[in-house]
């Protein structure tokens, strides 16, 4: 039997071979209150160590010294005032001595006042976006790594599942505030780095700020479940310094502008059937299939099939309207404000041909805008 | 703080009396319990519930595991190989409801069943016909959750906190069976608790004063208090996700003027208490037996009963400790910080009043102790990590993370569990009149110890290196240790295999056990012979 203790404490002491490929504690971030809380995290921790060697070292003692086989003979005493009250007394002063720098961290920490930037980050089931307050700049972030990788048919990359299409963008040496949202459950934003964790709620807004200190991409994801692909939503920061941030902003505006101009000039063309039908699929996978599936067949009992579906076959107004206004009272969100008309058009038209739904129709960006609340 | 009064001996004879006439048919002269099936289902017996009770629970403990293996199978390496993450989600959702309501919970009742009228000379339960029904409904709870999980859609997937509006607009259909089955769950709760109560009020045998009873009383006591406080504001959370699910209100919608973070509210002013629920009665089994194999008297006997009462007390201003990152004012904040480091304090007492008690004593280490002792060490790395992150703004980067698995798994496992397991040791001679096999028990105890810490002890690491909890797939940084944890988590369930082979063989038979197998043990329970007659004490003891 002492043998196979000797071997499983063996096998305890591999650790040190993966301790080079895994950081084993908290991070210390990149912004001044992230270094504030590692350092309390430090702090409390090696007070619990101390605690923890005296009162197990005690015990150590009594369980070395004080067994019946080596003749200990059990001494009488039980009870002690004075012991007692003394061991009540050095917990509080300890706990109070770690109270001072905790509260003086979480006053700096709730404080977001006098903020150079706003980021309203909204999660919805499983992405986030990204508002840059009063900048016309916003933006979805979904997960970038292919489904491939998850499924383990290719290798899989250093940052797997910690890497976004599109990272929030960030400049240093700014005071940003987040505002922190949900379009439907309860989410998480976590980034390490910054130590800001706030949860998304539905109907409220939550703030948190940061002052990154260091450019570079920092990495996190959403820590409230938040139904099927709550391990599936990152977060990726990729913070670089104010003057190149503000060339970036600048850029990204425009880009936009230039989209919206896009999709409204996109309202006036008629494309082929077959030309939506390939656009439409795309769409399709990345919007709608992590909950119908890319096969169409949805989860029985959690989210309902497309192929064959009564709503899919019939008019293409109500179809239209569902996709672009959601379902209410269901997961089913509203796309209108993600995707563009044209989208809406190729995806709804994939929907009805895919899969042996041979509606046979081919919806137009055009319809896709016609169709009212 | 009086002496029971003469009135307790009436009160033992009137529902004596009265089991026995209405039982008369069935049961002959009561002495010798009925044969069969109906002995078990109409048995209105503290010592037979409190079996049914054990083993109901140790079935469950077995099928929460199973759950557990699951899901340490999947995160055995990075990537989607075994389930989907929708079956995952019901997998860890399951196993915390199966685990709480399930294993740890009836454990105790059942624990209680059996030792409470023995420990205070009593006959049996105040109310024993209640006793049945509090556990009969109970399989038929288990019966409708988990045969949610073989549903269209599958069973519960929210977590076992269900927040809101994930279980409500959110959920699938099965969230009625969750809430039936929460619903009777707490119902058996409740009445297993009043038992307790009343018991312990009623029927203490005379001279046992207040601060003569023992700490497993004393701890029974406060929880049954506990449980009749929180159960019913659970019952009023699921009830309130049922009607927001099903019958349009919305009380944890903001579209219908609710709020989403007042489930939270709700949810967790049950569910902090419900965790001391799931400790308070160890810290009475422990304070039993490290005096026992110290052969000394528990060090600080009143302190141990005013922690206990502190800590209940307390329990109920800690609440939204469980939830930082809600976004709550500071001053809720910083209030909720200060209580629940404050905690500390009583939970210190405790764990330095044991260590006192081993502390010049005269020690051994039988199976009893072994679990009792490794229950104070890893119990308190538990609580060091509590306290860790009691502390706010450190909380924000663990909540959520691995780190905050390991850390109700060191209280709930090595703790509660634990020290279910050195009950189990401690009294086995007691219910079934066998000694069982030594050199098994320390096989399992070792084989447990061991895992149990290769298991979660580097759950820290993985949370403080960033992986959040509840995801059925991560980056590749977490491989190794996730490796790591789930080869703990296989070797952890299969030890468990060696405490059923041992239970099954130490009920069958073994070497006769004497009244009192271990030489230094206190109390009521060791007077009478082993096996406990079928009626523990017929005239009340005088206890001095």
């Amino acid at each position: 039997m002492k043998r196979v203790l000797y071997c499983l404490l063996a096998a305890l002491m591999v650790p040190p071979v993966w301790a080079e490929s895994m950081r084993l504690n908290m991070t210390q971030g990149v912004t001044g209150i992230s270094q504030e809380v590692y350092h309390l995290h430090m702090t409390i921790f090696y007070i619990c160590c101390v605690i923890g060697v005296i009162v197990f070292g005690v015990m150590l003692y009594a369980i070395v010294k004080h067994r019946k086989s080596k003749g200990a003979v059990a001494a009488n005493f039980h009870e002690s005032t004075k012991v007692e009250i003394l061991w009540t007394l050095i917990p509080f002063v300890i706990l109070i001595a770690m109270a001072i720098p905790a509260t003086k961290t979480l006053l700096a920490m709730e404080d977001p006042s006098n903020s150079d930037l706003t980021i309203k980050i909204t999660g919805s089931q499983w992405k986030w976006h990204y508002d840059y307050f009063d900048k016309g700049v916003g933006f979805y972030s979904v997960l970038a790594t292919p489904r491939d990788q998850i499924e383990n048919k290719q290798a899989k990359q250093e940052h797997y599942l910690l890497e976004v299409d599109k990272p929030l963008v960030l400049p240093t040496d700014r005071k940003i505030r987040f505002l922190m949202t949900s379009d439907d459950v309860i989410h998480s934003w976590w980034m390490p780095a910054f130590a800001v964790k706030k949860d998304a709620i539905p109907g409220f807004i939550n703030e948190a700020w940061a002052r990154i200190d260091k450019p570079g991409t920092y990495r996190g994801q959403c820590t409230e479940l938040c139904g099927k692909d709550h391990g599936f939503m990152p977060i990726v920061v990729k913070a670089v310094e104010g003057p190149e941030f503000d060339t970036w902003l600048a850029s990204q505006k425009q880009a936009q502008l230039d989209a919206a101009a896009k999709a409204k000039a996109a309202l006036s063309k008629t494309l082929t059937k077959d030309e939506l039908y390939q656009k439409g699929e795309k769409v399709f996978l990345a919007h709608c299939a992590a909950c119908h599936q890319p096969t169409g067949l949805g989860i029985p009992g959690v989210f309902p099939a497309l192929k064959g579906a009564e709503i899919v076959l019939g008019p293409a107004e109500k179809h239209i309207h569902i996709v672009k206004f959601g379902w209410p009272g269901s997961a089913m969100p509203a796309f209108g404000k993600q995707l563009t008309a044209e989208e809406i058009a190729a995806v709804v038209t994939y929907e009805r041909n895919a899969w042996g739904n041979n509606v046979g129709d081919a919806v137009q960006a055009a319809d896709v805008d016609k169709v009212e609340k | 703080m009086t002496t029971a009064n003469p009135q307790t001996n009436e009160t033992v004879e009137t529902i004596h009396e009265e089991t026995v006439e209405t039982n008369h048919d069935d049961h002959g002269h009561h002495e010798q319990p009925p044969k069969g099936i109906m002995r078990w289902i109409l048995t209105t017996n503290h010592k037979d519930i409190g079996t049914l009770y054990l083993w109901f629970s140790l079935t469950m403990f077995f099928i929460g595991g199973a759950m557990a293996m699951v899901i340490r199978a999947e995160l055995f390496e990075p990537g989607l190989q075994l389930v989907e993450p929708h079956f995952f989600n019901q997998m860890t959702t399951v196993h915390g409801l199966i685990m709480v309501f399930g294993a740890v919970m009836p454990a105790f009742t059942g624990l209680a069943n059996w030792l409470v009228p023995m420990m205070i000379g009593a006959p049996d339960m105040a109310l024993p016909r209640m006793n049945n029904w509090s556990f009969w409904i109970l399989p038929f709870a288990f019966l409708i959750l988990l045969s949610s999980l073989f549903m269209e859609g599958g069973g519960p997937d929210f977590g076992w906190t269900f927040y809101a509006p994930l279980s409500t607009k959110y959920s699938g259909d099965s969230t009625a069976l969750f809430v039936f089955a929460i619903h009777i769950m707490g119902i058996s709760s409740i009445m297993g608790a009043i038992n307790v109560i009343v018991t312990i009020f009623n029927l203490r045998a005379p001279g046992m004063t207040w601060m003569k009873m023992p700490l497993f009383v004393w701890t029974w006591l406060v929880t049954a208090f506990l449980l009749i406080a929180v159960m019913p504001v659970l019952a009023g959370a699921v009830t309130m996700v049922l009607t927001d699910k099903f019958f349009g209100t919305s009380f944890f919608d903001a579209a219908g003027g609710g709020d989403p973070v007042m489930f939270q509210h709700i949810f967790w002013f049950f569910g902090h208490p419900e965790v001391y629920i799931m400790i308070l009665p160890a810290f009475g089994i422990v304070s039993a037996i490290i005096p026992a194999f110290s052969r000394k008297k528990l060090f600080g006997y009143s302190s141990m009963v005013y922690a206990v009462a502190s800590i209940a007390i307390l329990s109920f201003v800690v609440w939204a400790h469980h939830m930082f990152t809600t976004g709550m004012p500071k001053v809720a904040l910083l209030f909720f910080m200060y209580c629940t480091m404050l905690i500390a304090v009583p939970t210190g007492v405790k764990v330095f009043n044991w260590v006192a008690t081993m502390w010049k004593g005269s020690l051994s280490f039988e199976p009893p102790m072994l679990f009792a002792v490794a229950f104070v060490v890893l119990f308190t790395i538990g609580g060091f990590s509590g306290l860790m992150l009691a502390m706010t703004p450190a909380d924000f980067q663990y909540h959520d993370t691995y780190f905050v698995v390991a850390h109700f798994h060191y209280v709930l496992v090595t703790g509660a569990i634990f020290s279910i397991m050195a009950a189990a040791y401690y009294w086995l001679p007691k219910w079934t009149g066998h000694m069982y096999s030594m050199t098994l028990a320390k096989w399992h105890f070792w084989c447990s110890v061991i895992s149990v810490n290769v298991l979660f002890f580097p759950m820290h690491f993985l949370g403080l290196a960033g992986m959040p909890r509840r995801i059925p797939d991560y980056n590749i940084q977490f491989a190794n240790v996730n490796e790591i944890v789930s080869i703990g988590g296989f070797a952890f369930g299969l030890s468990q295999l060696l405490f059923l082979a041992l239970v099954i063989k130490c009920c069958r038979g073994g070497e006769k056990a004497p009244a009192k197998p271990w030489d230094g043990a206190e109390g009521l329970e060791w007077e009478i012979p082993s096996p406990a007659p079928y009626h523990s004490f017929t005239t009340p003891p005088e206890v001095k």
